[in-house]
């Protein structure tokens, strides 16, 4: 505590920096998470290519990401086409940087709702026990065996109806073109399927560190003293298991970005003209022995972001940790 | 225990119930069927099929005549991919290798992934702990799709040292690659979780005091820390066993296994009802087994979630 302390009352902009009860454990967390030097170079970078993901491609300089030219296939990196281009001759760069939107939409918002329902079933499993726990553990169970595959083909089937309502609830909610968001919309029913589907192994690894957590000494105390169930759950259990939580959320986002590639591929997902990250390496994957450039630098895209994802996650856990201030 | 067991084995009958209705009626949601082709089968033909499948019947008929059918152990015979073979023959051929397989995979995920993830946790911050997580982290970046042909042009192309493709039950060096393919992703969220787990142990006081007494560093992190540690790793195992199984299409085609992975994607393009519902009964019973194994692992390891569930 020493330590966090020392840091909020040199702080000027925390307001109530003198009192005690100043600090929650947010404030306290994003104070020691500005002072990480690697989750900082983590969170710069990935805003960095958030940035260029989602501004880039509207200055007019980058070339049309679906425009072929068949005579200037494969080619190696130049001044007109800075990484090359594919084997339809289409400029790689420009595709990455298209792409990426795609593939950071799915891996946040997936793994956002997945993290959201897969905390919530693990942790009150894990607390409560018993009963509730045996049934919503059989729930994991069974969603684990059912085919992943059919529930996706179903639900995007059920969602085609409605997605040319949910196109004009966007236009009018943000004003943006209708050509230039239609693709994505489609998109939507997607990512809330996978999401809806991957949170099974985020609970069972949260059951489990919670079951451990709930039977130490001061949850304990935290009973005696008459503590709501919810407010053990969520100021004293779920912090000390942050750091399973947040590796795990880590390993949530590539695996997703990856999946929404397979399911390209089966017909679902994005299709072309458009591409993602996913897709974007498993056509370089098909041809990275004839021009493994189309393997790499989407590779270094895809690893760059997760390396900072992972810095940045490290840098959440330890600012989380409660117990980390001590050191 | 005994109770706790026959518990299990109730509720896991129950999983596979539910896991059946479901699958049953959500494949017959499909917006296509087994009777549809890129050729268009004609009318009497297809009535014909229908028939024969009993696809005429009200659905619920059919529902309770699959349920009794399944229930004296008759999956019935595959409608589509592979027309008219026995479903149990078919898994029979096809799932003791992708269960080898599996096991193998889980076998080399847990043999590398675990050690790295603890030694990582112990030299935290320092040369070890970033190489192993910039190795794990391009494990998990590089899909299997790209590791696989990887492994097989240089082990088995380059070196010569494995077999690249076909599969030989008898010869466990035909199986290392696509193994190895396989358990790398596990092994490098093995190791990730590991170092969690480790991380969240190695704080805590009672590690302070054995060290406080002078216990060795080894013995502190074997007998102590690793029950503790392991803990979210051990959790991942269950879905991850269940998931190297039934997730092992990409490596089953890139090494030519006659998994059964390839087989029930086919069944599922096509609707091929039969051929569903066989497989994913065996993975809901490997699942279950699967996370009770886990369960009884972590009462075993967990002093205090012994005493908890005694209570």
């Amino acid at each position: 505590m020493e330590k966090s302390r020392s840091i909020t009352a040199n702080n000027a902009t925390i307001p109530d920096a003198g009192t005690d009860a100043g600090h929650s454990l947010w404030s306290d967390a994003w104070l020691r998470l500005r002072h990480n030097r690697a989750a900082m170079c983590g969170c710069a970078v990935l805003g960095l290519i958030i940035l260029m993901c989602f501004i880039v491609p509207f200055l007019p300089a980058l070339p049309d990401p679906a425009q072929q030219d068949l005579p200037g296939k494969n080619s190696t990196p130049s001044w007109s086409h800075w990484m090359g281009t594919d084997h339809l001759g289409r400029d790689l760069f420009s595709r990455i940087l298209h792409g990426g939107r795609i593939s950071i939409l799915v891996g946040l918002i997936t793994t956002m709702v997945s993290l959201t329902i897969g905390v919530a079933v693990g942790a009150v499993a894990g607390y409560l026990g018993g009963k509730v726990d045996a049934f919503l553990m059989r729930t994991v169970d069974i969603l684990y065996s059912l085919p992943f595959l059919i529930i996706v083909i179903l639900f995007s089937a059920l969602a085609k109806g409605y997605t040319s309502d949910l196109t004009d609830w966007l236009v009018g909610l943000t004003g943006f073109n209708r050509d230039a968001i239609a693709p994505f919309t489609g998109l939507i029913p997607l990512f809330v399927a996978i999401g809806a589907l991957s949170w099974l192994s985020i609970s069972r690894i949260v059951r489990a560190s919670v079951q451990d957590i709930a039977g130490r000494e001061f949850v304990e105390a935290a009973k005696s003293l008459g503590l709501s169930h919810r407010r053990i759950l969520m100021r004293h259990i779920i912090p000390n298991a942050i750091g399973p939580i947040v590796v795990y959320a880590t390993l949530t986002i590539p695996s997703v970005m990856l999946f929404e590639a397979t399911l390209s591929f089966l017909g679902m997902g994005v299709q072309p003209p458009y591409s993602s990250w996913g897709i974007l390496i498993k056509d370089g994957a098909d041809r990275m022995l004839s021009n493994p450039l189309l393997l790499i630098f989407p590779s270094i895209f895809f690893i760059l972001t997760l390396l900072s994802l992972n810095f940045l996650g490290d840098g959440l856990r330890d600012a989380l940790d409660p117990k980390s201030s001590k050191d | 225990m005994w109770r706790e067991i026959a518990n299990r084995l109730m509720q896991g009958l129950l999983v596979l119930f539910v896991l059946g209705t479901l699958t049953f009626f959500l494949v017959h949601a499909l917006p296509y069927g087994p009777f549809q082709d890129e050729k268009a089968i004609p009318d009497n033909v297809r009535e014909r099929l229908e028939q024969i499948h009993g696809y005429d019947k009200p659905l619920l008929t059919q529902y309770w005549l699959r349920l009794n059918n399944i229930v004296r152990g008759d999956l019935g015979t595959s409608i589509k991919v592979m027309e008219g073979r026995e479903v149990s023959d078919i898994l029979l051929q096809a799932f003791p290798v992708s269960l080898t397989l599996g096991l193998f995979a889980m076998a080399i995920a847990i043999s590398i992934g675990i050690p790295a993830g603890v030694l990582a946790a112990i030299r935290k911050n320092r040369a070890p702990d970033y190489i192993i997580m910039a190795v794990a982290l391009l494990g998990i970046c590089l899909p299997n799709f790209v590791i696989g042909p990887l492994l097989a042009e240089f082990f088995g192309g380059r070196l010569g040292w494995f077999p690249v493709s076909g599969w030989d039950p008898r010869s466990p060096s035909a199986m290392f690659l696509p193994a190895l393919t396989l358990g790398l992703v596990s092994a490098a969220y093995l190791s990730r979780l590991t170092r969690a787990g480790m991380l969240e142990i190695l704080h805590q006081d009672f590690i302070r005091t054995a060290r406080a007494k002078g216990q060795k560093g080894h013995i502190i992190i074997i007998r102590h820390a690793l029950r503790g540690g392991l803990i979210p790793s051990i959790a991942f195992l269950g879905p991850a066993f269940a998931g190297t199984i039934s997730g092992s299409v990409v490596v089953e085609s890139i090494f030519q296994i006659p998994g059964i992975g390839r087989l029930f994607i086919k069944a599922i393009e096509t609707g091929d009802e039969t051929l569903i519902m066989g497989p994913v009964l065996l993975y809901g019973t490997l699942i279950v087994t699967a996370n009770f194994l886990v369960d009884l692992i972590q009462l075993w390891l967990n002093p205090r979630l012994r005493a908890r569930a005694a209570a």
